[in-house]
């Protein structure tokens, strides 16, 4: 990655609700880091979930991090390359992240190079905290797109 | 044989509803039922938890309209630590609370009707689904869904500016709120560099219902006669009339436009509203207590305020009240699909009140809260997007929350859904063996004129899937579709 590379890492879930907080956690963690590291080219956010005027902030950059609790079947994490694809969810107040990059090509022409972060987890009631072993998986996650971004930044 | 056809769920509606459509031996409709999973865990959830932490809490409901629910429970708790019903705060706390308010709806409504509405507008009812969103929009006119994303934007950057953050804003609290707009953000609001600035919000608001209006003329098939039945319709209003999505007296009207609740105080709600259960359905069904259950039901939401409003008090949005109330001569709409109508005026009049307030010195400056002499109970009711929500709190000695009962939205439109699915299945689906694509939107389409947000409906968690099945008289599955 070029130092003058731009950079998006965008946390998405209900902070709310346990392990669904993980995305949100990614981004915070991501933010302070970049801070401490002076790298003013990555920029984070996050919100509840995904939505059509989250492509403004594509637009303008090189490569976009998303980072999401995942119920899959995983050890712990996952980084995935996402291609964009004109599918939404069933449920139509947030969209996917593939939806969001192909709405970002059809609207500016661009579309950055993406990757989605499944950080898993396991509870999803009504609490703040999340289980102990999902921020095990959080913080396993966080050194694993640490060493990518300093790799990329050297290359 | 009988059968019966079940849609699971509803695609384009947040969280899980699924509808069962049952025939007889003929072929024709024998019965309709939309059937949502319905959850109370989040009302036992906040028991035990001290009365401040609400307005924060509740935004764990879902992230669909955070803002609602933060400012339903922060009025509710206004009442329980003395600063009055609604109208009691200082001018800074109730107009940045109202700021928030116009934001969200702006945010809200834009994002249904240009990602959700006007794609079947734009496609058809019977329309290629992977067109059916935003992305056929820009495939279309590009322009149009540019439009549509920047005022999502803007929306958001209201909330922001006035809640403080996008996840668990922490602006309203118990008598006020916790700060002022900055100078920075009330400039940038205003006057930002284009397009996000409130003159070009105002434009497109304009333009999306000349958008509309142009569609009508040439779709009244679809606007006027794709469903129609006769409904009450409650919300809030204004103590003069007005329509007022933040405070008010409570107002229900009939079919013709008979006022049958008489402008009453929402801190007794349930002296006049209660909720019905029924076997088949984990959603309640809420009814006027006057009338009953059979026909008290009633219709909520953008359509329900412009029927029970007498005006509009901004003049652009106020034009438009004028058109529609023409159209439909001077009587409520009974057409459910005029909530596309009622809702792009809405954002014309959010648009316009975010002005009025952008340009006022009280978000500046002044006193941001106010508190009196505490009370045990408080209910805290407002227009959220969806329609009339219901927050209400009773505490201990301890200071904490005893009981939370939560009317939502999409709760107050479970039976006008309900018509409006068992209407257009009888016009589409009677003497049929197979589901349709354009028989499933169909139906979906109906219940998508409502926005209802299922996850906050059923206070459910995670996500659940879509499905349609056809079942015949013996529950035995003759078809299935999956909606894309």
């Amino acid at each position: 990655m070029p130092e003058n590379s731009r950079i998006l890492i965008y946390g998405y879930g209900n902070p709310g609700r346990q392990d669904d907080a993980l995305g949100v956690k990614f981004a915070e963690m991501a933010e302070e880091w970049a801070r401490q590291e002076n790298y003013e080219n990555i920029e984070t956010d996050s919100n509840y979930q995904l939505n059509i005027e989250d492509a403004i902030i594509m637009k303008d950059k090189d490569l976009v991090i998303f980072a999401d609790a995942s119920k899959e079947k995983l050890e712990d994490f996952k980084l995935e390359p996402l291609k964009p694809r004109n599918k939404t969810d069933f449920t139509m107040h947030h969209v996917p992240p593939a939806f969001l990059l192909f709405l970002a090509g059809e609207l500016y022409g661009y579309v950055p190079e993406t990757y989605i972060l499944h950080i898993k987890g396991y509870e999803w009631e009504f609490m703040a905290e999340p289980t102990m072993q999902a921020l095990l998986n959080l913080q396993k996650a966080f050194g694993f797109i640490q060493d990518y971004l300093k790799d990329f930044i050297q290359k | 044989m009988g059968q019966k056809i079940t849609i699971e769920p509803v695609t384009r509606v947040e969280g899980h509803g699924k509808v069962t459509i049952h025939l007889d031996n003929e072929g024709n409709i024998a019965q309709t039922r939309l059937h949502i999973v319905e959850f109370r865990g989040f009302e036992r959830f906040v028991q035990g938890r001290p009365y401040w932490e609400a307005p924060v809490l509740v935004q764990r409901l879902c992230g669909i309209c955070p803002v609602s629910h933060h400012l339903a429970a922060a009025k509710a708790l206004d009442v329980i630590v003395g600063a009055g019903t609604g109208d009691g705060l200082t001018p800074t706390g109730e107009k940045m609370r109202r700021l928030m308010h116009y934001g969200q709806f702006f945010q809200s409504h834009t994002l249904h009707f240009f990602h959700l509405a006007a794609p079947d507008l734009l496609f058809g009812i019977d329309g290629d689904p992977l067109k059916r969103n935003i992305i056929g929009i820009a495939l279309e006119n590009k322009e149009l869904a540019v439009q549509g994303v920047m005022m999502r934007k803007y929306g958001q950057e209201v909330i922001r500016a006035t809640a403080g953050k996008k996840i668990h804003g922490t602006g309203a609290i118990p008598g006020g709120i916790n700060k002022h707009l900055s100078e920075e953000d009330k400039e940038y609001l205003l006057n930002g560099d284009d397009p996000i600035n409130i003159a070009k919000m105002i434009d497109w608001s304009q333009a999306a219902l000349e958008f509309f209006h142009d569609y009508h003329k040439k779709n009244k098939d679809i606007i006027d006669e794709f469903i129609d039945f006769p409904s009450s319709y409650l919300s809030l209003v204004r103590k003069d009339g007005a329509l007022d999505i933040y405070h008010g007296v409570l107002r229900a009207v009939d079919p013709e436009g008979k006022k049958i609740l008489h402008d009453v105080d929402y801190q007794e709600y349930y002296k006049y509203i209660d909720e019905e259960v029924r076997s088949w359905s984990y959603m309640k069904f809420p009814y006027l207590k006057e009338i009953g259950t059979k026909t008290g039901w009633y219709s909520v939401g953008p359509l329900a305020r412009l029927n029970t409003a007498d005006f509009i008090d901004t003049p652009l949005a106020q034009k438009e009240f004028e058109k529609f109330k023409a159209y439909n001569n001077g009587k409520p709409s009974n057409k459910p699909m005029h909530y596309h109508w009622a809702r792009l005026i809405e954002i014309l009049h959010a648009a316009e009140k975010m002005k009025e307030l952008l340009n006022d010195p009280d978000l500046l400056e002044g006193e941001l809260v106010i508190k009196g002499n505490k009370s045990y109970e408080g209910v805290g009711l407002l227009e959220a997007p969806r329609g009339t929500l219901f927050h209400h709190y009773k505490i201990n000695d301890n200071d904490q929350i005893e009981m939370a009962n939560l009317i939502v939205s999409t709760t107050n439109n479970n039976q006008p859904m309900n018509e409006a699915v068992n209407q257009v299945a009888t016009k589409m689906m009677t003497g049929k063996q197979k589901i349709t694509e354009g028989m499933m939107n169909a139906v979906e389409v109906a219940i998508r004129a409502y926005d209802p947000c299922l996850s906050c409906a059923t206070h459910a968690l995670g996500q659940m899937p879509l499905e349609i099945t056809l079942l015949d008289q013996n529950n035995k599955v003759i078809d299935n579709k999956t909606s894309v």
